[in-house]
Parts: structure tokens; sequence; C-alpha cells
């Protein structure tokens, strides 16, 4: 994945970009991030505590004692959340990304062919349910999401014969539309559940265990290296989706490709989070205003920095109103708002649109 | 359910000890019209209401508890207490006023007041009697007085309340001393959205000597009902833990000591979880002394 001059997936060759460079700065500010995520939290504890926990689980064993319980408040439930919160803010932002290139849309999210509609649907039925167990919830959610944007697929190509992206998007909306009443209907039938299906609505990794990371794993790295390697195809459909036949790109699988993988990356993204909103819009765009528009920059630097805004974000929920949370979608809005504009404001006269 | 009978007898028993009367109008309720505060403010009833219809699970059994239950004709779906209730399916959070006319009530009693309802129902000339989630068990003492006198069993409403008051007194005398600092985490769901000692419930137990670790943050947060960080509860390691979720979520002692991190609170190693009705947790109604009186034997188990 390095950088230079390569041959672009016989697409003839686009232009060489620097990728090393922001690569690095992204990973860097995520390795602070991460840092500072794991030191802080609404427990007290010292930087020397969580230190000496973490290099025990690496194999260290530095001098001092901790007790059972702050062992256990860095280990089993401040660092799973901060790495799921990275594993979701990844998967959020990449598949923002990849949808944005895909459909030549700014206003692309990966919840726009109907994922979270379909996932909310799942979470709400799964919730609601009259034996609500709590391991059913994201089986349920992963499932809404993946039905209701396979759906909006079918939907799109046979509604105009031709799976053309303002079909596919409308079909989108229209699924969305439909799954979404199902599930404000049924939460409304269920009032004594509203506050858990709100919980859910507005994401949250509050219960965040190493069980969620490695649910999730599996499906964010297929997502990422399927995404990542469209990353010159994306490129080459920037210039329009004539252009790119007559490079020989087929539009359509490139799209159903893509689709389909950050449609099972998202969905596996939601279904521990819950509807965790804006990361997706905000950190491609944010990404293309600093660095490139070249998708073989913006989807892995989105990547990498999705993962620091979500932890940087869910730390906010964490600290913000400590010893109480507040919900993970209500802090992105807010941080992310402002610093978008403030990107917008200072980046304007930079080239860096789509 | 044998308890509350057994109560229900007494309260019968000790209707002369009434209270001092704190409800307008209705010192003899046998004069119509009656003028009752609600929080939707005065409510006149002009005439004995004959088809009530109970849109709140709690006034339902604030009703049947005052000997108003022959008057009530219709209730919500989740007034399912006490049994035999005349329940149908409309649902107090999503309302049709045509659905609630059809059943032709002359009192309503609403928990929840959207926007435009009373408004709406005002037109149909049907008095609404708003009583919403009380703060306080003052306050639940009010609604009962303020139903009493609207339905004509003002004296069944001030019986009812001495039986509470004094079956809540003997639940507290009889109850263990705890010691000093005694902490617990009140669970209402497994995303750790708690209650704060200034709840309805965080008063009940601080009748009991017991504290909220949720008070950390401020008794007014989030309404006193904050979402709580894990990594808090394990920090603040209460002393005990009430599960008001087994009933929705199936929370149980064995499934929060499986917590990953949570086998390092004391409360786990001694087995001090216990399982809270939580049908009954979410209301201040009559039966607020089953839940009163299940917490003081858990403590017993605890502590005596």
């Amino acid at each position: 994945m390095g950088p230079g001059p390569r041959q672009g997936d016989g697409a003839g060759p686009p232009p060489p970009v620097a990728v090393a460079r922001p690569v690095l700065v992204a990973l860097a500010v995520l390795v602070v991030v991460t840092v500072v995520a794991t030191a802080i939290g609404p427990a007290d504890l010292s930087l020397g505590t969580v230190v000496r926990v973490v290099a025990d689980h690496v194999g260290l064993h530095l001098p001092g004692r901790v007790s059972a319980i702050d062992q256990a408040i860095v280990w089993q439930i401040r660092l799973p959340r901060v790495i799921l919160g990275g594993l979701v803010g990844a998967m959020l932002a990449l598949g923002g990304a990849s949808y944005q290139g895909v459909f030549r849309n700014p206003l692309a999210d990966p919840y726009l062919l109907g994922v979270a509609a379909g996932a909310g649907l799942g979470a709400t039925i799964a919730i609601v349910s009259a034996s609500r167990a709590t391991y059913l919830l994201p089986i349920a959610a992963f499932a809404g999401g993946v039905v209701a944007v396979s759906l909006t697929y079918l939907v799109g190509v046979r509604a105009s014969g031709y799976a053309t992206s303002a079909s596919i998007i409308l079909a989108g909306v229209a699924v969305a539309a439909v799954f979404t009443a199902l599930q404000t209907n049924i939460q409304q039938q269920h009032a004594a559940d509203l506050q858990p299906v709100y919980s859910w609505i507005l994401g949250s990794l509050s219960v965040a265990t190493w069980s969620d990371v490695r649910l999730i794993v599996p499906y964010v790295a297929v997502s990422t290296v399927v995404l990542l390697g469209h990353r010159r195809l994306l490129d080459v459909l920037r210039v329009g989706e004539e252009e790119a036949t007559s490079l020989g790109v087929d539009p359509r699988r490139v799209r159903l490709t893509v689709v389909a993988a950050a449609t099972l990356g998202t969905a596996a993204a939601v279904s521990v989070s819950g509807l965790v909103g804006f990361v997706g819009i905000i950190v491609p765009h944010a990404v293309r205003l600093t660095t490139n528009a070249s998708y073989r920059v913006v989807l892995p630097v989105s990547l990498i920095s999705g993962a620091s805004f979500l932890i940087l974000a869910d730390l906010g929920a964490r600290m913000l109103d400590a010893p109480a949370e507040i919900p993970l979608g209500v802090v992105t809005a807010f941080i992310g708002g402002p610093f978008f504009i403030f990107v917008l404001r200072s980046r304007r006269s930079r080239q860096g649109t789509l | 359910m044998r308890t509350l009978r057994v109560a229900l007898a007494t309260a019968v028993a000790t209707v002369g000890l009434a209270l001092a009367p704190s409800v307008g109008g209705a010192a003899t309720h046998a004069a119509w019209p009656v003028t009752v505060r609600a929080a939707n403010g005065a409510v006149t009833i002009t005439q004995r209401p004959t088809r009530i219809m109970s849109l709140s699970a709690t006034a339902t059994e604030m009703l049947y508890a005052i000997g108003a239950g022959s008057q009530v004709t219709a209730v919500d779906k989740y007034s399912n207490y006490p049994p035999g209730t005349p329940r149908t399916s409309l649902n107090g959070y999503a309302l049709s006023v045509e659905a609630v006319a059809r059943y032709r009530p002359d009192l309503i009693i609403v928990a929840y007041d959207p926007p435009s309802l009373a408004a709406q129902l005002a037109t149909l000339h049907i008095p609404v009697i708003y009583d919403p989630a009380a703060p306080s068990l003052a306050v639940a003492y009010h609604q009962y007085l303020g139903l009493g006198a609207a339905t004509g069993h003002l004296a069944g409403a001030r019986a009812e309340v001495a039986r509470l008051r004094a079956r809540v007194a003997a639940i507290v005398r009889g109850a263990p001393h705890v010691p000093v600092g005694t902490t617990y985490y009140y669970e209402l769901d497994p995303t750790y959205y708690s209650v704060t000692s200034a709840t309805f419930m965080g008063q009940l137990l601080s009748l009991l000597g017991l504290r909220s670790i949720a008070d950390a943050g401020g008794t007014h947060v989030n309404g006193g009902y904050p979402q709580l960080t894990a990594e808090f509860i394990l920090q603040a390691n209460p002393s005990i833990i009430l599960l008001a979720d087994h009933g929705c979520c199936q929370a149980t002692p064995s499934s929060v000591a499986a917590r990953p991190g949570w086998s390092a609170l004391s409360a786990v190693a001694a087995r001090r979880i216990y399982i809270l009705p939580d049908s009954i947790a979410s209301r201040w109604g009559p039966r607020i002394t089953i839940l009163l009186q299940a917490v003081a034997t858990d403590l017993r188990r605890a502590f005596g």
C-alpha cells in the first residue's frame, strides 16, 4: 500500500498521489487518541495504574499492586470500549467514504441505503419482544440492516431494469421510510420500552465488551480489505460512469461489491453500537478537505481518522457528564458539526470536493 | 398478593383514622360538583363519575385500592393489576381521542399528557385528571386524595393513605440496621440506567438507610435517572445491587456476576444481588409496600 505510481487495475494509470504521509499522520493521531482515551475515564485511576494493568496483560510485569476492581475497570471495561469505538468509527467512516465514491454523492453516508432503518427495526423488535434477551439484539440489528439493503438493491434494479445510482438511492429512501415507519409504530405500541429503543437509536458503547470486539472484527476486516481494494476503481468512477465504462470499468459491478462490503461492515458495527450518526459523512469530507480528494488517500485515512474521531467522541460521552453517560450520537454531532464547519472555512480555497 | 389482601382488610378496619382533608371542595363527598387539583390544574367534576377510564396503570391500582373499582369501565393495556380490570387495547402513550370517546367515559385519568390531548378531550366535555409519575411519597398520597375526591371515595382514599403510611413505617421499623455508608446500584436496564436518591424509588430506599451510587454526579442529573458508565459502577463498588430489569431483560445475579470485570465487585463476591419485581418498581401505587418489604427482606439476608 505504498505511495508512488502504479498500474491502476487495467483502467489506465491514475496520476500518482502521496499516500504515505497522510496515513502516517493519521496513525500518529490515532495512537495519541487511543492512549489518552485509555488513560482517562470516570473512574479516577492514576496513569501508573493504567500502565501497570495494560503492561500486565501484554506480559510485562511492573512493580506495584493494582486492586482487582481497578484491573477490571481498565482491562474489562475501558479498553474494550476504546477498541470497539475505534472499530465502529473506522467502519462507519470507511463505509461513508466508499458510498460517497460509488454513488458520487457528497451526502451519501453508510446509512444511505437503509441499513440504519433496517437495523433499527431489528433492534426494536428484539427490545420489545416479550422474552427480551440482550444477546439477541446485535443479531436482530445485523439481520435487519442486511435485509433492508438487499431489498433496496433488488427494488432499485427492478424499478429501472438497470441499476443506476439514482434508482438505487431512491429505492433506499423508500425502503428506509417503510422500515422506519414499522419501527416507529412498534416503538409507540410498547411505550414501556421507549428508553432502551431511544438509547439504541442514539448510539452507545456503554456496554462494550471484548466479545463485542470479537463479534465484529471479522466483518470489519473483510469489509475493509474489499473496500480498500476498490480505492483505485473509485478514483476512476470519479470521472463519471460513462467515462469509467469506456476505460473498461463496470460501474454496476463496482457498486454492487462496494455496497455489499460496506453494508456487511456497517451492519456489524451498528449492531453493537447502535445508530451512531455523522461519522460516515463528516470524517471522509474532513479528510478530503485536509488532504486530497483521491480515494487512494481518502479511504485509508478515513478508516484511521474515523477510529480516532469516534474514540474521542466516546471519551466525551463518558466524561462530559460523569458519572452519567451522554448518548454517543449527540456527542458526534455536537463535536462534529462545529469541527466540520471549521475545516470547511479554513480550507475552502483548496480544491477538495468529490 | 396475600399480604396485600390482608393489608387491604386492615385498611378497611382503619377507615376512622382518616387524615386531615387537603383536597379542595370535598369534606363530604356527596356534594357535587367537586374540584380537585392535579398536575393539569383545577379539574371540576360535575357529578359522581360512573364510567371512569384510567389510562395510567398506577391510577388504576389506586382507584381499585380506594374502592372506586366498580366505577371503572375501561383501562389501558398496561393496567394489569388488580386482576379483572376492564382492559382495552388503548395505549396511554399513543392515543386517539375518538378511540377514547367510543367508551363514553365521564372521567379520564392519564399519567402522560401529550400536548393536545387534554384540550381535545375538553371539547368533548370530559374532565381529565393528569397524575404523572409521583416524584415523592407525599405527591403519591396527594394523588390518592384527589382521585378519592373525584370519584366519591375520599374516605377510602384517606384510609388507603393511612394504611400506606402505617405499613411503610412498620417496614422501616422492622428493617435491619444497615452499616453506615451502605450504597446500592439500582439497575433499570442492562445499559446501566439507574436512579439517584432524589427519585421516588431512591427516596423509598433511603428510608431503609441506603444511598445510591448514582448520587455522585448530583442527585438531579438526568432527572434523577442517569445512565451510569460501567467503570464508574465498578469503582463505586456498591454494597448491594438491586435488579429492576429481571422482568424486562432477564437480568439475574448470575448474569450480573458473569459480566466482564464485574466479578471484582464486593456485592458479587458476597452475593448481595437481588431481583426486584420490576412491574411494581415502575409504579407509585398501593404495591410500593410490597417492593419496600422485598428490599427490607433482602437487607436482612445481606446484613441481618
